[in-house]
């Protein structure tokens, strides 16, 4: 697209969709929001970039190597908790009983491995609907 | 007449729900575009998920966040809301994956049409 | 034709679906039977069992969070399914030589 009003709009606007995004994925734990609500807003942001300026300008942001490793991070940060639970307190995901700081009830620093969770759900989240996105636009003719 | 209107409103959220299912599954039956088929099939989803919110309702409740000041607060029935979270992820992943085969399937046979599709394959078995 | 009888058809379905909801004891308050001893656990211990407020955060990543990690393989298996329908394989490209 060579719109101008279209590219200048979508310069303004990436930045706070993607902070919003990221303020929902860290307030999850606290406010409604969450791990899926920020992934989905942060690949939609992506996903306008892509868009607006082109396949080859969006490989460049996010490229195809970068997808991979967030794709697979997301479910390993996961695991990885898991298995601290397994060692601490010997059950999978356990959470307080494993000893992971606690904090203060409704603070932003509160509820154990809960935040690291979203986190991890939300780089999963967001790479999936981009790299999805890019697959389906990637013409690839047999 | 008004305590039929009564029951109605007391229960537009179910009925509005089987509304929406039955006009995505009469999507799905009637039309033989493929992809009004996968629209369908994302309509008839957003029914089961809203029979399902309309389970966890509570009139006059308020959302689960726990406030602990203040006691004796009716909160709303936070696990359907938990298992939809579940069910959006299942219904985006169909969706994406019946969309790449129609894409592959309009490369082999120029044609996203099911009656157009099943003329097609049958030709070519009846070829072999 | 065809479509009339498939749309009375359709008619029938929704009025025999309606009666039947019409017969669900769910009256949107607590006395519902979604809203059992598991909710009302939930509720009353989910704060200082979690440490979350958040009662739909503390469900989903700390008393169900295998739960949610089945989820984001789901996504994770949607992606890999994606991937193998449409990218070519070296199938593709020698059949394509042959031709």
């Amino acid at each position: 697209m060579n719109d101008i009003i279209i590219k200048n709009i979508t310069r303004i606007v990436i930045p706070f969709a993607q902070a919003y995004g990221i303020f929902i994925i860290l307030n999850g734990h606290i406010s409604p929001g969450g791990g899926f609500a920020g992934g989905a807003i942060i690949g939609t942001s992506l996903i306008l970039y892509t868009l607006v300026f082109g396949r080859e300008k969006g490989k460049k942001k996010f490229s195809h190597k970068m997808s991979e490793i967030a794709e697979s991070g997301g479910i390993m940060i996961f695991v990885l908790i898991g298995v601290i639970g397994i060692i601490m307190a010997g059950s999978f995901l356990a959470n307080q009983s494993a000893g992971f700081p606690q904090g203060e009830l409704g603070n932003i620093l509160s509820g154990g491995f809960i935040p690291i969770l979203m986190i991890a759900i939300g780089i999963k989240v967001a790479s999936t609907m981009i790299s999805l996105f890019n697959i389906l636009i990637d013409e690839e003719k047999v | 007449m008004k305590e039929i209107i009564d029951i109605i409103v007391e229960n537009i959220n179910y009925i509005g729900a089987i509304a929406l299912f039955l006009i995505g599954l009469r999507i799905v039956v009637i039309h033989t575009n493929l992809i009004k088929r996968i629209m369908g099939l994302n309509i008839m989803g957003t029914g089961v998920f809203l029979f399902f919110v309309a389970i966890g309702n509570v009139t006059g409740g308020v959302v689960p966040i726990v406030d602990p000041e203040s006691a004796n607060v009716i909160y709303i029935n936070p696990l359907p809301s938990v298992f939809i979270l579940t069910g959006i992820v299942v219904v985006v992943s169909i969706t994406v994956y019946s969309l790449s085969l129609v894409i592959r399937i309009y490369e082999n046979y120029n044609t996203i049409d099911q009656k157009e599709l099943s003329d097609l394959i049958s030709e070519e078995n009846n070829d072999h | 034709m065809k479509k009339t009888i498939a749309n009375v058809l359709f008619l029938i379905l929704f009025v025999i679906l309606v009666i039947g909801i019409l017969q669900m004891p769910t009256t949107a308050s607590t006395n519902a039977p979604a809203y059992n001893d598991i909710v009302y656990h939930y509720i009353n211990n989910g704060a200082t069992d979690t440490n979350a407020v958040n009662l739909i955060a503390a469900i989903l990543a700390d008393y169900r969070a295998f739960d949610t990690l089945g989820e984001t393989i789901v996504l994770f298996t949607s992606v890999v399914a994606v991937g193998s329908v449409l990218r070519s394989t070296k199938y593709d490209k020698e059949a394509k030589e042959n031709e």
